[in-house]
């Protein structure tokens, strides 16, 4: 006989403030197989626990309710408080009195009611719950690192140096991302690739760690600990076996003029390339959508000069699968194009450029080498203005977030184009000067101070050119929103930064959630950083929010770490609600026919067939079963299966139908 | 054509008074096409500027009035030349739908029942969706000048009203005045403000404004000005006077309404289209 205890949670305000605890604990007192009922304030806190145990003990009680907040939240700690006391964790059920109940509805009878039904309800699934363990799986300790910019190197770093393999996939012939374009970096402006390069040395000779470039992520099946990626390497068209790196073939190839990615469509390069001479693998890729030979047929000049005949233009995507066992995506970000604002008229001028674009310029591997010119006539420009955001803070024309990294890099370009340009004018429209961080507002104010850059607080409403000079017209708001205008010769937009326009389609082969802006979601804002809703898929950089690098390297380091944690344990535990064929006594076995409709439509290809076998050997039955390893409990099986012969551990048809009439007999 | 296939015209205060020869051009040019005109019965004025500023029971009331008019005789589109007028019937539209309160303040205080028809187009919208295919196949005298396309601040605005989709940069009147045979010049004062009602309060703010618009339009080699609203119109022909002593420059560049760029490519004269009525002088 089932000796069911329940436990009405105020949660402070939360419910209490809504629901009449005490009235739900004492119409539970009167529910078939209740034999303790009370309510307490904080039912999650040390002595809320203790009066659970202490129920427990005394009472002999077989089963648990726990009317509080969402399972999600204090599930585990009650299960666990349950399994201390002697009770099978899986026999304690919440009921959701918070997030189902009191945050949702005015306080009134008819909400009490609704609590005590919910409890009603969860008494009886409890009655049918029995006792379950946890399913222990093994770990593939190794992880999937999706992006090589910044974040993803470090990541891939600190799990490699800790003594497991990476397996390091980038989309870009070369890792290095978003960094290796800068020029230098705020706030101490030491260059960006003499800090970074190393480290790109380091991951492509690391033992520890694979590196595959030019390569994207095909799917990703299984669970934690378990994954199966399957990562498409995009036909470089060369054997980098054979390649040595030589460049001859990048400088035969006839096809010159095409707009670089690295130097952001400020310079030109072949359609055989290395993005950039430090590149990692410093090999070449063949860019088919512009390579005259794979458009008209003709050419193979690259082929002709190939010292080590490396070149292979009918060289296939290969796809590969790799064991997986935890995985980070750091994906990264992108920068808003000019040609997002008509009001700054990009396409029309091409001395409006972003700040990436700045960046170029400003960078001793650029297409100036590092001397501020513009790109219209190569002419030093002696007046620039710089729009601190564009785009961002924007809801009514851009986006709604503040894109975080523009008022300090806004206030380095203008140093960088003062130390470079003395006799230059470089003046900054801004909203505000965001400048939160270590050293960073000194950094903002030596910007204004000792590089005489002219802040101007008011936001630009059009750029145009007339005679040679883009007119910029806004306000100083400083000053009753006096209007400004400035002719320059460069217009430097910060862009707002947002997610890759392919970020939502990888959430989705992730299962990991995304935002409205297609960031992706963390597990929680604040205790959860680095984690997604999805065990065993870690964050890192700004694939997440918008951030900088310092903030990027850190959170690479704290999803290693949790990495790290999760393959110092040999075996994992999961939960058990799994789907199970059911068993019964020969010479029935199963009341499962093999139809196998269940295999047929299981996402997680977790359906086996089981031959039944009599002592001679041979095949009396073939019937399902189910791998508990890749099962995630969907329940579509048990949907589809005839003849009712799966259910999920912990969700049965039992319980759930117990539930429902606990429901209907309710007087 | 039946009723609600066709479309209603709304002209205004303006296209009655200050601005005739807009309606003039505008009449004079479906006529043309054989298009028939159908004015709005016993229409009253929108409110203008001075309405929405003053009282917002009036702001409302005034549109809605024409609205219901509209809807009553069973169109479903109506056609508003004036921008001003297009803007503010263009939101009442939108609050008596979106508000059942407002839709209810209407109907109390002008005691009938407040309906709206589908769709109110300005005159751009409408010259696209219906004059222009017209045009195909008829021999058009070209219009061969620099024009200059001036949308002023009402026509494509604000965003969330206004259908168009690049308020700031708009495409419009470029492509129609191209299909004429025009050279639109890219030019920076598309969509600045020209003055607008303060042509008689501050004509002072008006000459500044206007002025910076005509020299920007004259420095870029227009040989005409096009609009789509009586307010720029007068602003830029009428106060001529003023924008040359302000600025201390000549200009000889005339404005012209879109319809009536329009008539003269289907070679309507000159007098039918209300030419002569400019202070400028249109020279052709």
């Amino acid at each position: 006989m089932a000796r069911i205890g329940v436990f009405i949670c105020h949660c402070g305000e939360n419910i209490g403030g809504t629901v009449d605890c005490n009235k739900v604990a004492k119409s539970a007192e009167s529910f078939d197989g209740v034999v303790f009922s009370t309510d307490y304030k904080y039912m999650c806190s040390d002595p809320g626990q203790t009066l659970i145990k202490q129920a427990i003990a005394e009472h002999k009680l077989t089963g648990v309710v726990v009317g509080a907040c969402s399972p999600r939240m204090h599930e585990p700690t009650f299960r666990k408080t349950c399994s201390e006391a002697g009770v099978n964790g899986y026999m304690c059920e919440m009921a959701n009195l918070r997030e189902h109940c009191s945050w949702v509805h005015e306080k009134g009878e008819a909400t009490t009611n609704k609590a005590t039904d919910l409890v009603r309800m969860l008494v009886g699934k409890v009655k049918n719950n029995k006792p379950l363990s946890p399913i222990k799986v093994p770990v593939s300790k190794t992880a999937l690192v999706i992006g090589g910019g910044i974040a993803g190197i470090q990541t891939s770093l600190d799990i490699a140096n800790a003594g497991h393999k990476v397996v390091l996939i980038e989309k870009q012939p070369s890792i290095g991302g978003h960094m290796s374009q800068l020029s230098e970096t705020f706030p101490t402006l030491d260059c960006s690739q003499c800090i970074l390069t190393p480290r790109m040395v380091e991951v492509a000779q690391h033992p520890n760690i694979e590196l595959i470039t030019y390569a994207e992520l095909e799917s990703l099946d299984g669970f934690i600990g378990n994954f199966k990626a399957r990562i498409r390497k995009k036909a470089k068209s060369i054997d980098e076996k054979l390649c040595t790196g030589c460049g001859m073939c990048t400088t035969k190839c006839p096809t010159k003029k095409i707009p670089g990615e690295f130097n952001e469509k400020l310079g030109n390069r072949t359609a055989i390339y290395v993005p950039f001479p430090q590149a990692v693998p410093n090999k070449p890729v063949i860019d088919k959508n512009n390579c005259t030979y794979y458009q008209k047929g003709k050419c193979r000049i690259c082929e002709k000069f190939c010292p080590t005949q490396a070149i292979r233009f009918d060289q296939p995507d290969e796809i590969v699968e790799r064991s997986i066992g935890a995985v980070v995506v750091a994906t990264g970000f992108e920068v808003k194009g000019t040609d997002f604002f008509p009001e700054y008229g990009y396409g029309k001028y091409a001395d409006v450029i972003t700040g990436l674009q700045f960046e170029r310029l400003a960078s001793a591997s650029g297409p100036t080498l590092g001397e501020i010119r513009r790109p219209s006539d190569g002419k030093i420009p002696e007046k620039i203005v710089f729009l601190a955001c564009a785009g961002s803070r924007d809801p009514a024309k851009g986006i709604k977030y503040c894109s975080k990294i523009c008022c300090m890099y806004t206030a380095k370009h203008a140093m960088l184009y003062k130390h470079k340009v003395h006799h230059g004018d470089a003046y900054v429209f801004y909203m505000d000067i965001r400048a939160a961080g270590k050293m960073y507002d000194e950094f903002t104010r030596r910007a204004i101070e000792e590089d005489e850059v002219k802040y101007i607080r008011g936001r630009v409403s059009r750029i145009y050119e007339k005679n040679g000079k883009l007119i910029v017209k806004g306000a100083d708001t400083l000053l009753g929103a006096m209007p400004v205008e400035v002719e320059a010769d460069m217009v430097v937009l910060a862009t707002a930064s947002v997610a890759h326009n392919d970020a939502a389609d990888l959430a989705q082969k992730l299962h990991v959630s995304y935002d409205e802006n297609n960031f992706f979601v963390e597990a929680h804002p604040k205790l959860k950083p680095v984690e997604t809703n999805t065990a065993g898929i870690f964050l890192a950089g700004a694939c997440q929010s918008p951030r900088d690098i310092p903030e990027t390297v850190a959170m690479a380091s704290g999803a290693a770490s949790k990495i790290l944690g999760l393959f110092s344990q040999n075996e994992l535990t999961r939960e058990p609600v799994v789907a199970v064929v059911n068993r019964a006594a020969p010479p029935l076995f199963s009341t499962c026919a093999g139809c196998f409709m269940c295999q047929s439509v299981c996402p997680y290809q977790a359906i086996e067939k089981e031959e039944i076998k009599n002592r001679a050997g041979e095949t009396i039955k073939t019937v399902a079963k189910v791998n508990p390893g890749l099962c995630q409990g969907c329940g579509t099986c048990v949907a589809f299966c005839r003849s009712k012969s799966i259910d999920i551990q912990g969700f049965s048809n039992e319980q759930m139908v117990e539930e429902v009439f606990a429901l209907l007999n309710n007087d | 054509m039946s009723k609600n296939m066709s479309v209603a015209v709304y002209p205004g205060c303006s296209l009655n008074g200050s601005s005739r020869e807009y309606m003039e051009s505008l009449r004079a040019v479906l006529n043309a096409l054989e298009i028939p005109v159908n004015e709005v019965d016993d229409w009253n004025c929108c409110g203008a500027s001075a309405a929405h500023n003053i009282d917002q029971d009036m702001a409302v009331a005034l549109p809605s009035r024409i609205l219901a008019q509209t809807a009553k005789d069973g169109y479903s589109n109506l056609l508003v030349p004036c921008a001003a007028c297009y803007n503010r019937l263009k939101h009442v539209q939108q609050e008596i739908k979106t508000s059942p309160e407002i839709r209810q303040k209407a109907s109390v205080l002008l005691n009938q029942e407040i309906n709206t028809p589908d769709t109110i187009v300005n005159i751009l919208e409408y010259l696209q969706s219906t004059v222009m295919p017209r045009l195909e196949g008829k021999t058009l005298k070209p219009v061969s000048k620099k024009v200059a396309c001036y949308y002023g601040c009402l026509l494509v605005r604000p965003k969330g009203i206004s259908d168009e989709k690049q308020i700031e940069d708009p495409q419009g009147m470029d492509q129609i005045m191209a299909s004429l045979g025009a050279e639109p010049v890219s030019w920076a004062f598309k969509t600045e403000c020209c003055g607008a009602g303060f042509s008689v309060s501050n004509t002072t703010t008006v000459a500044r404004l206007s002025s910076e618009i005509l020299i920007d339009a004259a420095d870029r080699g227009a040989e005409a000005i096009i609009v789509a609203c009586p307010m720029c119109h007068s602003n830029l022909d009428m106060r001529r006077r003023e924008i040359e002593k302000y600025s201390g420059r000549k200009f000889d560049i005339p404005v012209l309404y879109i319809t009536q760029a329009i008539g003269l490519a289907l070679g309507i004269p000159a007098k039918k289209l209300g030419l002569q009525r400019h202070f400028v002088p249109v020279k052709i």
